[in-house]
């Protein structure tokens, strides 16, 4: 075992050529790396937000209040469906999954029509038919989601979450933002650098949901106030605590927005400007209609009325400007959400971590300087207990195996975190453990006799097993950090296992490489370690 | 330089008796985790704002200016936030104040009251980072940890059983649960913090501890089958005694390495490394006066002899 062979020779020099290869990037400044040629590795270490600043967001997708919401939708639409064809409703009854209404026997077949199209409509992206309609007994129809499209509504409404959160955070200019699912029904938000983590959540945290909602001219706010609101109605105030009466149905919403811009109204006040796509323009249109005239319809923001203008005359071309009290900074951030597209479903931040560059910064610093630190403390307590060859065989293998870690981080970008730091001093000291476990074999098999080379044999090869024993125990221990633990938590547990299969391969391989080196050269007598 | 290399002046061969002393520490060790239990119950462990939920804010003020904490505690506190507690950092120039975010109340709302309330307080105040974690993901936070700590123990017992004989599996986990559980008790003791990094710090020390256990059972088995008729608390202590010199070299590097860790690694670490290096600590004694004694106490097969060793009496008694 302890001879120069040739691949193992090949396999040190070209560890040394990869890890040199892979970690040279980080000398480099950034716009030096940018300047880089595409074939040459240019990945630096990706250092976590505690040591980098920035902020991190979980976020939890409110899914019951969606499902809830669209579930009022559907009572809504057979509401307006069936008031439409003038069948009289005689009451309807709620489901999990959609409702009975429930009419005169002789009016099934009619409200039967009238209902209909509610379950051909096809869902979200075109998908198959969401909901269906059919006969209960002689005198109900059940309107209700398909379990497919049931069992769809959270997945979809977080994956839609994360694209509307990610076009918002786009359109801040954030740098190398990071967006992803976690678990069931939360997203995770993390954003580098400089960023305002206040403006970030105030973007991310607002619904945006647009819709334009009839005034209720039929019945009076007072009524309603008093607690008297009639079907088919709801109560919405504007930012001044002004009471309005409106139409739940909604006549237009933010879905079928094209594009929002910031505008100015007649008196050069900021306002915002709306275009409207094929089916909104038409919708628009129709509302708008002549009959109407003089009618006032409400435009609501996230259950909160906007303004409430009069209609006077029909606008068929779908695109008009929205007037309110609003600032230019106010306007531009509001038409920012409407370019985002509306949340499905309502966000709730349930952890924020922030950290400014500043504090990050001093974090890198206290890493540097103990990392340093403890690297002299293991080069200088291993000289002091082995001597110059065999001490500084370990500590080579040690600068070796800090190259393989850095390379290893930056190849596979893997976060280095605080904990992270941590984790890798402590590596340094185990791998320590390999050499010192080989090194004290050597002695014990010197000591029973035998010769230089036989118990250097001897004591790399018995060495191996308990070597492997005691890494794999480590090595399942990461496992579980990375299972189960979070964000700083899970970059410990990467250092630590990048650190296991480093520090195993530089602390045998190369050991035996340039131990096999100096026997052949020196073709010493005793062992130098033994007494 | 006759003391140089170190490890030339070490004894060769040392012949500590240490299963003599296996009933005392074991005493000690049974009494210190009882004492640990006791204290992760009451006064309890101080949970830190992953596990209990609420913001913690780390503040500063420029240049190093002495901060006056009172003046921050007074201005948090009259916001009526319940429990807050601020805590002064490098020499009392920045302070982290942790405090409970009310119910149905935003986040970044309650985030900053505060902020305005301090600026008010100590006008050039500078907030250089906030985390905030809300009660529920708290919660499966803490679940979590704590599972990971039940499951890693599991799995390294397995992992021992399947590589040695399975009392051996046994000493470890008692080894691993004594550790983990002192740990516990050094973190009430010390008021330090119970974070997602002191679940890391425990599972390293748990990693390390096992490490430094399967170095000892490896000699142990290695020794069981060399010397068939040496009476097991024999073989124990010269298995001990023969990876003595390892166990020191080792530990002494990992012990020095956190020290600089805890004095130089910053606020955030402080917790982290004290746990950890306390934890190598007492993996190591757990591995020669913990794990060793439980394979003493329910005996082992011995290679192919198939006659079992019988299990000894601990202590001086059982010596000849």
């Amino acid at each position: 075992m302890i001879q120069l062979s040739r691949w193992k020779v090949v396999l040190v020099v070209l560890a040394v050529i990869l890890g040199a290869l892979f970690a040279y990037p980080n000398l480099l400044s950034p716009a030096q790396r940018a300047a880089l040629p595409d074939f040459v590795p240019k990945n630096a270490l990706n250092l976590g937000l505690d040591l980098q600043g920035g902020s991190y967001l979980l976020l939890e997708v409110d899914v019951d209040e969606m499902r809830q919401a669209r579930l009022d939708n559907l009572v809504e639409d057979v509401r307006v469906s069936l008031n439409e064809t003038g069948v009289a409703l005689a009451r309807i009854e709620r489901e999990a999954a959609g409702a009975v209404v429930r009419v005169a026997p002789a009016d099934q077949d009619a409200a039967f029509r009238a209902l209909q199209p509610l379950g051909s409509q096809p869902g979200l992206a075109g998908a198959a038919a969401e909901r269906t309609v059919s006969r209960v007994g002689n005198d109900g129809i059940r309107v209700v989601f398909t379990p497919q499209a049931l069992e769809q509504m959270g997945p979809n409404a977080v994956e839609q979450s994360i694209e509307v959160v990610r076009r918002r955070i786009d359109a801040l200019g954030t740098r190398e933002p990071s967006i992803t699912r976690q678990g069931a029904n939360r997203i995770v938000v993390q954003a580098p650098g400089e960023s305002d983590p206040e403006e970030l959540e105030r973007v991310i945290g607002q619904t945006a949901q647009l819709t334009f909602q009839m005034v209720d001219d039929e019945n009076t706010v007072q009524d309603a106030l008093a607690g008297r609101v009639p079907p088919g109605s709801e109560l919405v105030y504007d930012e001044f605590n002004t009471p309005y009466l409106v139409k739940t149905r909604v006549l237009v919403s933010g879905e079928n927005l094209t594009r929002a811009e910031v505008s100015t109204d007649q008196n050069n006040r900021p306002a915002i400007g709306f275009r409207f796509d094929g089916q909104g323009a038409r919708r628009f249109a129709e509302a708008t209609r002549p009959e109407n005239r003089g009618k006032l319809f409400a435009i609501i923001l996230d259950g909160k009325v906007i303004s409430a203008p009069r209609i006077n005359s029909p606008i068929p071309n779908g695109s008009g400007i929205i007037e309110g009290q609003f600032t230019i900074a106010e306007a531009s951030e509001m038409v920012n959400l409407l370019n985002g597209g509306a949340l499905p479903a309502p966000l709730t931040v349930e952890e924020r971590r922030v950290v400014t560059a500043e504090l990050g910064a001093d974090a890198v610093q206290a890493g540097a300087i103990s990392v340093a630190v403890g690297g002299v403390i293991i080069v200088a307590f291993m000289i002091l207990s082995y001597g110059w060859l065999f001490g500084g065989i370990s500590v080579i293998g040690l600068v070796l195996n800090g190259l393989m870690i850095i390379a290893a981080m930056s190849l596979t970008q893997a976060t280095l975190t605080l904990p992270g730091i941590a984790g890798l001093i402590l590596t340094f000291a185990v791998a320590v453990d390999a050499n010192v476990l080989i090194y004290e074999r050597m002695r014990d098999e010197a000591r029973a006799g035998r010769s230089v080379i036989a118990s250097m044999d001897a004591g790399f090869n018995r060495a191996m097993g308990t070597i492997i024993d005691a890494n794999l125990t480590t090595l399942v221990a990461a496992l579980i950090m990375f299972v189960f633990g979070a964000g700083p938590v899970r970059g410990f547990a990467w250092t630590l296992t990048i650190g296991v299969f480093t520090s195993v391969f530089s602390a045998v391989l190369v050991a035996q490489v340039l131990l096999a080196y100096w026997l052949r050269v020196k073709k010493p007598k005793t062992l130098p370690i033994a007494e | 330089m006759s003391w140089w290399p170190l490890i030339k002046t070490l004894p060769v061969k040392t012949n500590f008796r240490f299963v003599r002393f296996a009933r005392l520490f074991g005493l000690l060790s049974v009494l210190l985790c009882a004492a640990s239990l006791i204290g992760v119950f009451y006064p309890g462990l101080n949970l830190g704002i992953d596990f209990r939920g609420g913001a913690a804010m780390e503040m500063t003020r420029p240049g190093g200016q002495a901060l006056d904490l009172g003046a921050v505690r007074g201005a948090v506190d009259d916001l009526g936030l319940g429990d807050v507690q601020v805590q002064g950092i490098d020499s009392d120039s920045g302070a982290i104040v942790r405090f409970q975010i009310p119910e149905g109340t935003a986040q970044a709302d309650t985030v900053n009251r505060v902020q305005v309330a301090i600026t008010g307080a100590v006008p050039d105040a500078r907030f250089s980072g906030t985390s905030v974690v809300g009660s529920k993901v708290s919660g499966e936070l803490l679940t979590a940890g704590v599972l990971a700590l039940v499951v890693a123990v599991i799995l390294m017992f397995l992992y021992i059983a399947f590589r040695f004989p399975w009392q051996f599996g046994l000493g470890a986990v008692f080894g691993l649960v004594h550790d983990v559980v002192l740990v516990f008790g050094l973190m009430v003791l010390m008021r330090l913090e119970f974070s997602l990094n002191s679940v890391a710090a425990i599972l390293t020390v748990i990693g390390y501890s096992m490490n430094d256990t399967v170095v000892v059972f490896d000699r142990l088995r290695e020794n069981l089958r060399k010397y068939k008729t040496l009476p097991l608390a024999d073989i124990i202590d010269l298995s001990v005694n023969e990876t003595l010199s390892r166990t020191i070299i080792t530990g002494i590097t990992a012990v020095m390495v956190l020290a600089a860790l805890a004095v130089l690694g910053g606020p955030a670490l402080f917790a982290f490394s004290i746990a950890l290096m306390f934890g190598i600590i007492i993996g190591t004694y757990s591995s020669v006066y913990i794990a060793a004694p439980v394979i003493l106490v329910w005996g082992v097969k011995r290679g192919e002899s198939a006659e079992d060793a019988q299990p000894v009496v601990l202590g001086p008694a059982s010596r000849p």
